[in-house]
C-alpha cells in the first residue's frame, strides 16, 4: 500500500528533476519494460494473429473470436498475473504470459474482422480468375486486411506497454518497480516514472502509427488514423 | 496469534486444504464469503457502477457536442486516445497528490477510462444513421433536435450498447488495480494473497474468478438489453 | 383530402461557388393546382436541385418560388416541409419504426390525436396497395416495391397539397416500376394533389405527366408543355434528341384506340394479307399499329372488354393523329 505525500504544486517539478537526475537508471528500467512488452506482444502475435486470420478466412468461429476478445478484456491483468503465480512463480515468464493474454484480445478480434470483412466481391473476382485459396489469402485478403490488423497490433502494443508496470508486483521489473515503491523513491520518483511510462506509451503509439502509414498499401490509406474502429465495434 | 497485517486465513482452524495451500479450498471460500469475498464483490460493483454512470454521461455529452460541431470531433478523439495510454497505476499515482487516497481518486481514473472507450463508440453510433434516412427526415420537416432524438439516437443504440459492454468489462478489470490505493474491490484479496510469504491460492482464484464472472454477467445483461431495445434488428425479409 | 396547390418558379437561379455553369439558371415555371408535373432531363442537369429548392433543402440565390401565391421564404423551413410530401429514391424509411409508425411521423409532429393518426395510417396503407398486416412490419421485412409504397403513404400522411418525388422508382426493377407508375397515376386521379416528379427517363415522364418540363444541362428550361405537344413539336434540337427519334411512336402510346374515330365493321372485313388483328378498345394506338404491322394489314378490329366488336381502326387514323 502506498502512503501519500502531501500535495505540493512543486511535486511535478520534483518529478521532472528525478527524471533528470536518474537518466541511466530510468532508461534501464524503461528498457526492461520494453523487453517485457515486446516478449508479450511477440507471444500474442504468434498465437492470436494466425488464429484470427485463419478463422476470418474460413468465415468461421466468429463466436470464438468475439468470445475470446470479451474474455481477454474481462480478465484483469492483475488476476492473470496472480493466477500464474503459483504455477510459474515470479519473474519474467509469468508476466510475459499474463500480458500476452491481454494483448491477444485486440489482436485476435482485429485479425478476424480484418480478414473476414474483406469485400466479398474482390474475393469472388479472385476465385473467378483462378487463384488458389492460398493465393487469395496472400494476395487479396491479407493486403486488404492490413489496416485493421495493424490497428489491432497498435492497440495491443500500447495497451501492453501501458499495463506493464503492474508486472512489478510479481518481479517483472521495468518502470513499475519504481511506481509501486513509493517508500524508496518518494512520490517524486513515482510520478517521474509514471511520466516516463506515459512517454513510452506515446512513443510506441506514434512509432506504430508511422509504421502503419508506411506499410499500408497506397490505395487503402486514409488520412485519419486516430479514431478508427472504436474499441468494441465488433460487438454491435 | 495476533496479526497486525491483513486478513490471513487462520492456520489454527484452517482445514488441511488450507494449510497445504492446495489449488482451491471450497471450505475457505464458503467460510469467508461473508467477511471477505462478498463485501469485495459489492464494493467492486459499486466502484464500477459509479464510474460507468459518470463516464457515460460525460461521453454522451461530448459525443453530442462533436456531432453538432464537427471540428471538435477529431481533437477530442485524439485526446481520448492519449488518455487511454496512461497506465492505470500511473494515473492513480498522478491523482493521489491532488485528491488523496480516497475513492474519488479511483473514480476519477475509472471515469477517465470509461470516457475514453465510450466516446468513439457513441460518436460512431450517432454518425451511423444511413444518409437517406436523415435526408428523408429533414425533408419531412423534423427539426434538428427531432432528427437527433427520433432517428439518429434510436439507430445509435447498438453502437452505444456495444461501447457500454466494452466499458463495463474493462472497468471491472481495471478496478482491481484500485486495491493498490484502497482496501476495496476484488483486487484487494488478490493483492494480499500475493504478498503472503506463500501466496494463498484459494483467495487468489476466488477473487479472480469472481472478477471475471462479474464482467461476463454484466456483458450478458447488456446483450439482453440490446436485444430488448432493438426489435427491428430481429426481423429480416420474410 | 385537400386539393392541390399552385406552384410558381419565378426566375429562380442557383449557383455553386467555384463553378462556371449555374446549377439552376433563370427557371420560370407555372404549375397549376392539381397538375402532375414532371421535371425530366439528363443526369446532373439541375432538376433535383430545382425540386429541393421548393422545400428549401437547398437555398436559391435569385428569384422566388411561390406556393399558392406565398413565397417559400415566408415560412420557417421546418413548418414548410411538414406541409409538403417528400419521396426520394432510396426511400429513407426509418428502420427502427414499423410501417405504421413511419407513416405516422408527420401527423405526430403536427399533434394529431391518436385516433385520427391510427385511422389515417390504415386509410393510407390501403390506398397505396399494402396489406393491413404490413402495418406492423419493419422496413427490413419488406421488398423494394413495398418500401416505396410506404414512402408514398408516409408522404401523404398529413394530407399535404403538394408532393415532391425525386426519381422514386429509379432503384426498382422494371416490373415493379411500371406497377408503381400505374399506382401513382391512379392515386393522382383520386386525390388530385399537385405533384412535382423528377426523372431522367423520358418514357416515364411522358407516361406519367400532365405537363412535362425538359431541363437541360445548366438548369435551364428547354420546353414546358403537355407530353403530346412536346413529342409533336420539340422546341429545339436538344429536345428533339432527348425525346428520341421514335417520338411519333411515343405519341401514339399516349392515346387509346377508343379515343380515335372508328369505322363500321362491315366496311372493311379483310386486309390484303389475311384476317384483321383484334385490339382492345383500351389498348394504346401504338400497340394497335404494332399489331397491324405484325399482321401485315392497314386496319384492325376493335373489341370491347367482353370481346364484342365495336368498330375498325384504320392505320390512316393514326397518321392523322400524329400528322
Amino acid at each position: 500500500m502506498i502512503a501519500a505525500d502531501t500535495f505540493r504544486p512543486g511535486i511535478f517539478v520534483d518529478a521532472l528533476s528525478f527524471i533528470v537526475d536518474h537518466p541511466g537508471f530510468l532508461a534501464a528500467k524503461a528498457l526492461e519494460q520494453l523487453v517485457l512488452s515486446g516478449a508479450a506482444l511477440g507471444l500474442a502475435l504468434l498465437v492470436a494473429l494466425p488464429l484470427g486470420i485463419v478463422l476470418g478466412h474460413l468465415h468461421r468461429g466468429s463466436g470464438i473470436a468475439i468470445g475470446a476478445s470479451i474474455f481477454a478484456r474481462a480478465l484483469p491483468s492483475l488476476a492473470a498475473i496472480a493466477f500464474l503465480l503459483p504455477v510459474l512463480g515470479i519473474g519474467f515468464l509469468n508476466n510475459a504470459i499474463a500480458l500476452a493474454i491481454l494483448a491477444a484480445g485486440p489482436l485476435l478480434t482485429n485479425a478476424y474482422e480484418g480478414v473476414e470483412g474483406v469485400d466479398r466481391d474482390a474475393v469472388d473476382a479472385a476465385r473467378g480468375m483462378g487463384m488458389s485459396r492460398g493465393q487469395i489469402l496472400r494476395r487479396v485478403e491479407l493486403p486488404l486486411a492490413v489496416p485493421l490488423v495493424l490497428t489491432g497490433i497498435r492497440v495491443a502494443a500500447v495497451t501492453v506497454v501501458a499495463t506493464a508496470p503492474i508486472a512489478a508486483i510479481a518481479g517483472g521489473g521495468g518502470l513499475g518497480d519504481v511506481i509501486v515503491n513509493q517508500a524508496s523513491y518518494r512520490l517524486a520518483g513515482v510520478l517521474g516514472a509514471s511520466l516516463c511510462v506515459m512517454a513510452l506509451s506515446a512513443a510506441v503509439f506514434v512509432g506504430l502509427v508511422a509504421l502503419q502509414n508506411a506499410i499500408t498499401p497506397r490505395g487503402l490509406r486514409r488520412t485519419r488514423v486516430v479514431g478508427e474502429l472504436p474499441p468494441g465495434k465488433e460487438l454491435q | 496469534m495476533d496479526d497486525d497485517g491483513p486478513v490471513i486465513p487462520d492456520f489454527g482452524h484452517g482445514s488441511s486444504c488450507v494449510t497445504d495451500n492446495r489449488t482451491f479450498c471450497w471450505d475457505w471460500a464458503r467460510e469467508h464469503w461473508g467477511d471477505t469475498l462478498q463485501p469485495a464483490v459489492l464494493q467492486h460493483l459499486w466502484l464500477t457502477a459509479i464510474a460507468v454512470a459518470i463516464g457515460f454521461v460525460l461521453a454522451f455529452a461530448l459525443a453530442l457536442l462533436a456531432h453538432r460541431v464537427r471540428r471538435v470531433e477529431h481533437p477530442v478523439g485524439v485526446a481520448a486516445a492519449l488518455l487511454y495510454t496512461i497506465p492505470s497505476l500511473a494515473l492513480f499515482q498522478l491523482l493521489v497528490p491532488l485528491t488523496g487516497l480516497t475513492t474519488t481518486t479511483v473514480e476519477i481514473a475509472l471515469v477517465a477510462y470509461t470516457l475514453v472507450i465510450l466516446y468513439p463508440n457513441i460518436v460512431a453510433g450517432l454518425d451511423g444513421a444511413p444518409p437517406e434516412v436523415v435526408e428523408a427526415a429533414r425533408g419531412m420537416g423534423l427539426t434538428r433536435r427531432q432528427v437527433l432524438t427520433r432517428v439518429e439516437l434510436p439507430l445509435a443504440v447498438p453502437a452505444i450498447v456495444g461501447g457500454l459492454r466494452v466499458a463495463v468489462v474493462s472497468t471491472i478489470a481495471i478496478a482491481t488495480i484500485a486495491a493498490f490505493l484502497l482496501p476495496k474491490g476484488l483486487g484487494y484479496p488478490i493483492f494480499y494473497a500475493i504478498k503472503l510469504p506463500e501466496p494463498f491460492k484459494t483467495e487468489i482464484y476466488a477473487a479472480g474468478a469472481l472478477a471475471i464472472g462479474l464482467a461476463l454477467v454484466c456483458d450478458g445483461a447488456l446483450v439482453l438489453l440490446r436485444h430488448a431495445l432493438v426489435p427491428w434488428a430481429r426481423r429480416g425479409r420474410r | 383530402m385537400t386539393r392541390g396547390a399552385e406552384i410558381v418558379f419565378d426566375h429562380v437561379t442557383k449557383r455553386y461557388p467555384g463553378r462556371d455553369v449555374a446549377a439552376v439558371d433563370d427557371l420560370s415555371l407555372e404549375i397549376a393546382a392539381g397538375t402532375f408535373c414532371v421535371l425530366v432531363g439528363p443526369s446532373g442537369g439541375g432538376k433535383t436541385t430545382a425540386l429541393r429548392m421548393v422545400n428549401r433543402l437547398i437555398a436559391f440565390d435569385e428569384g422566388d418560388i411561390r406556393i399558392d401565391g406565398r413565397s417559400v421564404r415566408d415560412f420557417p423551413p421546418v413548418e414548410l416541409r411538414r406541409g409538403i410530401g417528400y419521396v426520394i429514391q432510396q426511400v429513407g424509411l426509418f428502420p427502427h419504426m414499423t410501417v405504421r409508425d413511419n407513416i405516422a411521423t408527420v401527423p405526430r409532429l403536427l399533434g394529431w390525436s391518436r385516433e385520427s393518426i391510427a385511422a389515417r395510417a390504415a386509410e393510407l396503407i390501403e390506398l397505396v396497395g399494402l396489406d393491413a398486416a404490413d402495418g406492423a412490419r419493419y422496413p427490413a421485412e419488406l421488398s423494394g416495391g413495398q418500401r416505396q409504397r410506404v414512402g408514398l403513404a408516409r408522404a401523404l400522411a398529413a394530407d399535404p397539397p403538394l408532393l415532391l418525388m425525386d426519381e422514386p422508382f429509379g432503384a426498382l426493377d422494371p416490373i415493379t416500376r411500371s406497377r408503381l407508375q400505374v399506382e401513382v397515376r391512379r392515386l393522382h386521379r383520386e386525390v388530385r394533389k399537385t405533384i412535382i416528379f423528377v426523372t431522367h427517363d423520358i418514357d416515364e415522364a411522358v407516361t406519367m405527366g400532365d405537363r412535362v418540363a425538359i431541363i437541360r444541362q445548366g438548369g435551364r428550361l428547354a420546353q414546358y408543355d403537355t407530353p403530346d405537344a412536346i413529342l409533336a413539336r420539340p422546341a429545339d434540337d436538344f429536345v428533339a434528341e432527348f425525346v428520341g427519334e421514335d417520338r411519333a411512336l411515343r405519341r401514339l402510346a399516349l392515346h387509346t384506340v377508343g379515343s380515335l374515330p372508328l369505322d363500321a365493321c362491315a366496311a372493311v372485313s379483310r386486309g390484303a394479307n389475311g384476317p384483321l388483328p383484334r385490339v382492345g378498345r383500351d389498348s394504346t394506338v401504338r400497340s394497335a399499329v404494332s399489331a397491324m404491322i405484325e399482321a401485315g394489314t392497314d386496319a384492325a378490329v376493335v373489341v370491347d372488354g367482353e370481346g364484342a366488336e365495336v368498330g375498325v381502326l384504320r392505320l390512316s387514323r393514326a397518321h392523322e393523329l400524329v400528322g
